[in-house]
């Protein structure tokens, strides 16, 4: 049985310890407002740049001349898997739930025979694909200390793709991030980026009679093949802003339960040293009315 | 009075305005062209340059962009640029920067078609440099 002495010590650390977790729940709540707009900001480009692409893309459905990036090289034998997580732990699930998904890809598409690349982007999804999937990692990107994440921070992973894509080093590009909900809920996404997909046209009902009747400045053509790299850099830029909203969320919540649960901690050892103490009082009481009645 | 249409520049980063407006001004790639309430669906990319906007009520807008398109449809018109910045906020040293970058990139081109790319970038920021100067 621990002595008072082992318990005092072990209520003085759990307190430490709920300081720091409390702590670092108000930083993630912080943190978290500011990514949730950078996210939502940052919404509307992507969502403009999907329509409009969507439209033009659908006039080159089936067509001999269409960018690769959108027909794909006609293979699926190489596959990358662009996986980004957070450049820092001690945020729940949130890295593993990404890796996870991430390695049930790359087990399927292994057992498919097909041929898997992996690059990670943030130092924990290294770190947790480096065990069993090290092989294939090509490379690991780190987006280390910076405050808020820029669009001109992340082109250059979108121009790596864009290059490895060009060196017909893959044929099928897919993007692993979560997909920001709420502070409680976070959802690991795989989405693929090349051959780029666009979802069905929304706008077609509203807008379908005069989509034939659009200009081009300069041609269809030069303005896709402008546009679908660019796609590929700004997806994976809302990725890495929908997965800094994500990181903060699952760190706020992941450091509440973990306050909460050293309070009850807490309680739990102050109630034995208390009992402890009263023990003790007693045995010794016990102690010096037998000594007096000896006498 | 000029009617009036729904005009939006949007940057990776964010909204920067939304506005009811009577005229734009976009630096197209094949030359500059105004847009007014009722102009037919159209896309053009851009070349670095300026963008200017009316609004309704007479204030005028202005942004300095680089890379992106403009889109103009029945519902009204969107710019989204790579980069954006308010010309209020712009100063010469930011041109310069950029020129300085252009010019480190027309040097690390790999190949032909690259290079010129870089080279055509280039000669519209300084085109653009001069005229700000001139203003």
């Amino acid at each position: 049985m621990a002595s008072l002495k082992d318990l005092k010590n072990r209520i003085a650390s759990v307190k430490a310890t709920q300081k720091i977790t409390k702590a670092m729940k108000m930083v993630a709540a912080a943190k978290l407002r500011r990514a949730q707009d950078a996210a939502e900001a940052g919404r509307p480009y992507a969502e403009r740049m999907g329509t409009v692409l969507g439209n033009l893309a659908a006039g080159f459905e089936g067509r001999d001349d269409a960018p690769k990036l959108m027909t794909g090289t006609g293979r699926d034998q190489t596959h990358l898997l662009l996986v980004c997580t957070a450049e820092r732990g001690l945020c729940g699930g949130f890295n593993s739930s990404i890796a996870r998904l991430a390695r049930e890809h790359a087990d399927k598409l292994l057992s498919e025979g097909k041929t898997v690349k992996i690059v990670t982007v943030g130092k924990k999804g290294h770190d947790a694909l480096k065990r069993g999937y090290g092989q294939y990692i090509v490379e690991n990107i780190e987006l280390r200390g910076l405050k808020s994440v820029e669009f001109s921070d992340t082109k250059h992973i979108g121009d790596l793709v864009m290059e490895m894509f060009q060196d017909e080093k893959y044929d099928v590009c897919t993007l692993f991030y979560a997909q920001f909900q709420s502070v409680i809920s976070q959802v690991p996404t795989a989405k693929q980026l090349i051959p780029a997909q666009f979802e069905a046209k929304d706008e077609a009902q509203d807008g379908s009679s005069e989509d034939a009747l659009y200009e081009y400045e300069p041609g269809e053509q030069e303005i896709l093949e402008t546009l679908l790299p660019r796609n590929v850099a700004i997806q994976i830029y809302s990725a890495i802003l929908e997965n800094g909203a994500s990181e903060q969320g699952a760190r706020m919540a992941a450091m509440d339960s973990a306050t909460r649960n050293a309070g009850e901690m807490i309680d739990k050892l102050t109630t034995t040293y208390n009992r402890q103490r009263q023990a003790q009082i007693t045995t010794e009481l016990i102690e010096i009315i037998a000594g007096a009645e000896a006498l | 009075m000029a009617e009036a249409f729904q005009f939006e520049l949007v940057s990776p980063e964010r909204l920067l305005l939304s506005a009811k407006v009577t005229d734009v001004i976009v630096p197209g790639t094949e030359g500059e062209f105004g847009v007014g309430a009722g102009h037919s669906p159209f896309l053009s990319t851009m070349r670095p340059g300026v963008v200017k906007a009316l609004s309704e009520d007479g204030s005028k807008h202005e942004y300095f962009v680089r890379g992106g398109f403009a889109d103009v449809s029945a519902s009204g018109m969107t710019v989204l640029a790579e980069q954006a910045i308010p010309m209020a906020d712009l100063d010469a040293g930011y041109i310069a920067q950029q020129i300085q970058d252009a010019s480190e990139d027309v040097a690390d081109a790999k190949d032909e078609d690259a290079r010129q790319a870089a080279r055509l970038v280039l000669s519209q920021l300084q085109e653009l440099q001069a005229a700000i100067k001139a203003s």
